[in-house]
């Protein structure tokens, strides 16, 4: 979409107005610095999910929409997640961290911060791991997606 | 070096460079530098109202009556949400209109200055795009896509907020030819494929349906329609906001369709085996429970410019994405190539059966009746006006009953709220469709509820001598409220009475114009010609008309077409 002032409005306006559900949704400016690119999770049948990409492709400042699903794609989301480790939890923890392949990223004598990335359902995997209780603080990203192999999306 | 003008000027300009001829409009602190340009200048004449919602209803009257695009001038702030109704209105039927509202100040904006609101945040959901504009150098591109935007593809309402330091700062003037915007491409040509696919449907049809909506008349398609039409001696069927879009007195016509549809046409509509809809989107008025519309198999065909109303609440077999006339010139093209038609045999039948579902003279009322029918008054308004007029309504019975008493042979003359249902449209709207047809017969058919939300018009009329009709059919209720609340609610008239009615007459009169009180209806055709007689003055004829009666036939919310109450 044009990278302008309230483009982003218009989307989330959108769904709220007609009822759609948003899961997550990431937005930055992309090589182009005119252009941003959405990643917007959503769900819905599969005549929900036609009205909303007719939606979106009204918008006027949307430049173009793809359902990924539609395709072979990559998804990513970046989650830090701030954790209680004491005692003989900080070893378990650690040999988490790396079995998921994240790093700790800063280490007080009571917590780690860790950096994740990955499919969503694999951050709630780590996270289905962890006692919830330990659990302190999260922040997660929400997906950012891309095709596969040599397609790219142009506009 | 080339001269700078202000913002203000700029302004204006770009509406002289758009052909704008008459814009509606509220002066205010925002927009002192605009008017102060409008003063200056006399190629774009303004038209001072008394509210800024009629300002906006005026420009909409004044742009579905004429196909040019509707302009409205505002203030910030109380100027603008006033507006919001007026624009809503337009959003929801498709009319290409411009509004220009002042801001606050650039260094004032978010700071809770005086009559600042956010402009863009309150209208984004009822318009069809909006822009602040920020900077001096961006205001004339902006104003040309907003006319641009406005007028292509599915027509709506742009709106474009200017704050008041943009309007003193100066710049080059410098107006683009043309446009091209990467993330707005509407499309034109129907799929090629997918045309001749309906064609082939369209010639197998055996029960076949020609139902149309606004984008009919939004498009101009109204005589290719009716080509396409007559050709193939199929019925059709219009829907509230696509009346005259193929002449109502032609034996082809089956009435209007939906709610308050004719009993053919819905029962044609629902036991039809191929329906082709144009420039149509199915709604709930239209078609009533869409689940029992999909109990009956029938094939679709829908030709629409906007790809999000196909197959939104009924899933169609074959979309064309398209505008009507370019697409309807196509499927004309093609059937006239093709040898043989379509089944005379079965069309024959049809049309019997058509003929016997007429027979049910659905739209019956007592006509010996010796209190006023509110009917007869619009049957008798078509006759005085021989079908000519330009006719506005309100919101209600009094709707419903000139949708379906006056006959439309021509596009773009019936002009009415369809899709927002804006109590308060039809005077406002009537002064726009008198300003952009100075020659006309202009009526606002309303009842005595409607015609109050936006009365201080009357004033507008004066100081332009806006020789409107108002047909006022007054029953003392809140017809249509009344109405359900007969059928649905237990005979509980909730706060639908309308008491202490002011006197219309005295009222009208009080603004220099001409009332009529009608009590008898053997006088309703003599005070109707002496209205249209006196054709310099607006005349406000009060119809004291049946309390009890109601609009039939009727789809009760959440049923079927075919399942009507019928009088």
């Amino acid at each position: 979409m044009e990278n302008e002032a309230g483009a982003l409005s218009r989307v989330a306006g959108l769904f709220s107005a007609r009822g759609y559900n948003i899961e997550s949704l990431s937005v930055a400016p992309t090589e182009d610095p005119t252009l941003s690119r959405m990643t917007l999770v959503t769900t819905g049948s599969d005549e929900v999910i036609e009205q909303v990409t007719k939606q979106l492709n009204k918008l006027i400042e949307v430049v173009k929409v793809i359902d990924l699903i539609d395709g072979n794609h990559i998804e990513r989301e970046l989650m830090l997640v701030k954790i209680k480790a004491v005692g003989a939890d900080r070893d378990e923890i650690k040999r988490l961290v790396d079995i998921f392949r994240g790093s700790i990223i800063d280490v007080t004598d009571r917590s780690y911060t860790i950096e994740l990335t990955g499919t969503s359902s694999k951050l709630d995997a780590f996270l289905d791991n962890i006692e919830s209780s330990a659990v302190l603080e999260t922040v997660r990203t929400g997906a950012s997606g891309i095709g596969r192999g040599d397609w790219v999306l142009r506009v | 070096m080339s001269v700078e003008l202000t913002g203000a000027e700029i302004t204006i300009r770009c509406l002289q460079e758009e052909g704008v001829e008459c814009i509606f409009g509220y002066p205010g602190g925002a927009v002192l530098f605009i008017y102060d340009e409008l003063f200056k200048q006399d190629k774009v004449r303004h038209i001072l109202v008394r509210h800024e919602q009629a300002a906006v209803h005026a420009a909409d009257g004044y742009s579905r009556s004429s196909n040019k695009i509707g302009v409205a001038l505002v203030t910030s702030g109380p100027g603008v949400t006033n507006a919001v109704t007026g624009i809503a209105t337009a959003y929801m039927d498709s009319i290409p209109l411009v509004i220009i509202s002042g801001q606050v100040p650039t260094n004032a904006i978010g700071l809770d200055a005086f009559q600042e609101v956010d402009t863009v945040g309150i209208t984004r959901p009822c318009v069809k795009h909006n822009f602040l504009v920020s900077d001096i150098n961006e205001l004339a591109v902006t104003m040309k896509k907003a006319f641009y935007i406005a007028s292509t593809g599915r027509p709506g309402p742009v709106l474009v907020d200017i704050p008041k330091d943009v309007t003193q700062q100066k710049a080059v003037f410098d107006y683009p030819d043309k446009l091209s915007m990467r993330s707005y491409n509407p499309v034109v040509k129907g799929n090629a494929k997918q045309i001749k696919k309906a064609a082939d449907l369209i010639l197998s049809a055996k029960r076949p349906v020609v139902y149309t909506g606004g984008g009919v008349i939004l498009s101009d398609a109204a005589k290719l329609l009716t080509e396409l039409t007559k050709m193939l001696n199929y019925p059709c069927t219009n829907t509230l906001m696509g009346l005259g879009g193929f002449p109502a007195t032609d034996k082809q016509f089956i009435g209007m369709l939906g709610m308050h549809g004719t009993y053919e046409a819905n029962m044609a509509m629902q036991y039809c085996d191929v329906l082709i809809a144009v420039g149509a989107r199915f709604d709930d008025r239209v078609i009533g429970n869409p689940k029992h519309f999909s109990n009956e198999n029938r094939k679709i065909i829908h030709i629409d410019i906007d790809p999000s109303s196909i197959s939104k609440r009924v899933k169609v077999d074959i979309p064309i994405v398209g505008n009507v006339p370019d697409v309807l010139k196509e499927l004309i093209r093609l059937l006239k190539n093709v040898e043989g038609g379509p089944d005379q045999n079965a069309l024959r039948e049809w049309w019997n059966q058509i003929d016997l579902w007429r027979a049910r003279d659905c739209l019956k009322y007592d006509r010996a009746s010796s209190i006023i029918k509110p009917q007869m008054v619009v049957e008798k308004l078509y006759e005085v006006t021989k079908g000519d007029a330009f006719i506005t309504s309100d919101v209600g019975q009094h709707q419903m009953w000139a949708a379906q008493f006056y006959k439309f042979d021509k596009p773009r003359r019936w002009i009415n709220s369809g899709g927002l249902g804006t109590m308060g449209f039809g005077m406002p709207a009537a002064m726009g469709v008198q300003l952009a047809n100075p020659k006309a017969k202009v009526a606002c058919v309303t009842g005595e509820a409607s015609i109050q939300m936006c009365i201080q018009e009357l004033s507008t009329c004066k100081q332009y001598k806006l020789p409107l009709k108002i047909v006022n059919l007054n029953n003392r209720y809140m017809g249509m409220v009344r109405q359900w609340q007969e059928f649905f609610h237990g005979n509980r008239y909730s706060e639908s009475y309308m008491d202490a009615l002011p006197d219309f007459i005295k009222l009208a009169e009080s603004y220099g114009h001409v009332g009529m009180k009608i009590e008898q209806p053997e006088d309703i055709e003599s005070a109707l010609k002496e209205a249209f007689k006196l054709k310099d003055r607006l005349v406000f004829l009060d119809f004291i008309t049946d309390q009890t009666e109601n609009v039939f036939p009727m789809v009760p919310g959440g049923k079927g077409l075919s399942e009507m109450i019928l009088v």
